[in-house]
């Protein structure tokens, strides 16, 4: 019963542009060239040409090779960049090779860095590996003094879709938000099974409770599959109704998508202009 | 042995190639031209126009990409399938427009037959309305019709299947993706129609079918900016709805094609002609250097 016609006018309106801002602008293609992070960038800064009060998205979300190339393009716009890091999206590298993916991301310049947990040491039980694995890249998350100081935000993807078990997306929820997790995040986007709201509410359910218990709060992105409107209507209710306002902020629960924001675009135009939109009115990605 | 009850078929909405009942859960009561109730048709809202133009326009690459005499095939079928149900569609159009059983069979098979006669265009259009232009220089130049897109249609009120027919076969012959709405007596025929097309291997959102109240949902496709030509044959100057000009100044806002309802209802048994699909062409041109 999430987000059904009961969310209308005014209220929509404040959605949307909610939804807008919790979005990681996403491309991880293997065919992403300098050009298209460009565009996806520009994008970000100004998502509507027709509608200069359209909101921004929180973040750009690419490979580590190309976080120089968005950091140029963004600037000091207060759109971050978000990089996927230690062997996206399969896990499968040695720590060494993974931790300098993350240095390399970060030493670039990336805001926050998406790493993926090692599902098959998860699986096999080897929860310690893949506990310490999360405290090593949290450490290489932080930045030298001469490039500021500071860390980059850690989002951890527990990919949901292999984790086969609600007991297991929690248990894997609580180990990366001990390890040190800023963010726990659903999945790559890479697998057949991606974000998806129950599991999105186990994770909501986790993060509340380990606040309940430790007293830090820790954002939940879910990523992948999220394509309309009504689908981030939904992710919105349900963060409300598990885990309150608290997390209604781009600090706090991101959607990881690409073609969601042109639909946003089009509701807010419908909104705006009583018409219905068209995709001929927003970008071609 | 106990009375058999008559099954009633609940009439459906016919969008992207699916029966959905529509989004808003509402039907209305179709009534004769008696007053007496036909059927309960679903009531179309503003969502299931945006939905059906969404399939509408989802189609259209894929039918503005076929082969015109792949196109030819498919329209044929729709012949093919409408035959085989002249009966069940005679006794139906004689009970929504009100007529006799011979005149509605005579109807049907009218309706048919233009299905063949647009099958046969849909390969030899390109010839009539484009061709070679003679041109003073070194170059190879012609012209050529293309589809508009996705059209909306206000069907006929009162010439329910062969005014539909003579609406909608038009419109995608050439490639284009239709989104219509039937109402008046044309409402339940079109939704029989729907399963005919379903059976035609025409692909899914090519023609979607939508009942209801003009008033209600001709100006959500008339003001819609991704549909790009609207065609007002079925609202009528009388019809007490939303007027032609309203739905024109609605149209205009995205450049859209009208194509403008005439003073009265046309005679559909006539020979169409190819104004209808040419009023949902677009003529390209290619000029191409030869070298000299």
């Amino acid at each position: 019963m999430l987000a059904t016609r009961s969310i209308k006018n005014d209220a929509k309106v404040a959605a949307i542009d909610l939804a807008i801002t919790m979005i990681d602008l996403t491309t991880l293609e293997g065919a992403d060239t300098p050009g298209k992070v460009r565009a996806l960038c520009a994008k970000a800064l100004h998502p509507d040409p027709g509608a200069p009060n359209a909101p921004r998205p929180a973040a750009i979300c690419v490979y580590g090779d190309l976080v120089a190339e968005a950091k140029a393009a963004l600037g000091d716009s207060g759109v971050h960049v978000a990089a996927v890091a230690t062997a996206f999206p399969s896990g499968r590298a040695s720590l060494d090779v993974k931790l300098a993916d993350v240095a390399y991301a970060v030493a670039a310049g990336a805001d926050e860095i998406d790493m993926v947990i090692d599902r098959g040491a998860f699986l096999a039980g080897h929860y310690r590996a893949v506990f310490d694995e999360i405290v090593a890249v949290k450490a290489a998350c932080a930045r030298s003094a001469a490039a500021g100081g500071g860390s980059a935000h850690l989002k951890v993807i527990l990919e949901t879709g292999e984790l086969s078990t609600y007991d297991n997306v929690r248990r894997a929820s609580w180990l990366a938000m001990l390890a040190g997790a800023d963010f726990i995040k659903t999945s790559t986007g890479k697998v057949a099974v991606n974000a998806t709201l129950p599991v999105t509410l186990v994770m909501l359910q986790a993060v509340r409770d380990f606040r309940e218990a430790t007293g830090r709060q820790v954002g939940v992105k879910p990523a992948g599959g999220i394509r309309t409107t009504k689908d981030a209507m939904k992710y919105l209710v349900l963060v409300n109704e598990t885990v309150g306002a608290d997390w209604l902020d781009p600090d706090w629960f991101r959607l990881g998508a690409s073609s969601l924001l042109n639909d946003l675009l089009m509701q807010r135009q419908k909104l705006a202009t009583g018409r219905y939109s068209g995709p001929d009115y927003v970008t071609v990605d | 042995m106990s009375e058999r009850l008559e099954v009633l078929k609940t009439y459906k909405l016919y969008v992207g190639g699916k029966f959905p009942r529509s989004e808003s859960g509402r039907v209305y009561a179709v009534t004769d031209s008696k007053g007496r109730t036909l059927a309960n048709a679903p009531r179309g809202s503003r969502k299931d126009a945006r939905d059906a133009v969404v399939a509408a326009r989802k189609a259209f690459p894929g039918w503005s990409g076929a082969t015109a005499y792949n196109r030819g095939q498919i329209l044929y079928r729709i012949a093919e399938m409408l035959e085989g149900r002249r009966e069940q569609f005679a006794t139906e159009v004689a009970e929504a427009e009100g007529i006799s059983r011979t005149k509605a069979l005579a109807s049907v098979d009218a309706a048919v037959d233009r299905w063949v006669w647009y099958a046969g265009w849909t390969d030899k259009l390109a010839q009539v309305a484009g061709g070679a232009n003679p041109v003073a220089g070194p170059f190879a130049n012609w012209s050529t019709p293309e589809p508009t897109g996705v059209v909306a249609v206000i069907a006929s009120q009162r010439s329910s299947l062969l005014g539909l027919t003579s609406a909608v076969a038009p419109v995608i012959a050439t490639g284009n993706t239709a989104v219509v709405l039937a109402a008046g007596a044309s409402a339940l025929p079109a939704l029989s129609f729907a399963e005919v097309l379903a059976v035609s291997d025409l692909p899914g959102g090519v023609i979607n079918i939508l009942t209801g109240h003009p008033a209600e949902i001709a100006p959500t496709l008339a003001s819609h900016q991704d549909v790009n030509a609207i065609d007002l044959t079925g609202v009528a100057p009388d019809a007490g709805v939303a007027s032609a000009r309203d739905l024109e100044i609605a149209a205009a806002d995205n450049l859209k094609r009208v194509l403008r309802p005439e003073a009265k209802e046309p005679d559909w048994s006539a020979d169409p002609g190819t104004g209808r699909m040419l009023a949902f062409t677009e003529i390209r041109t290619v000029w191409h250097p030869t070298g000299h």
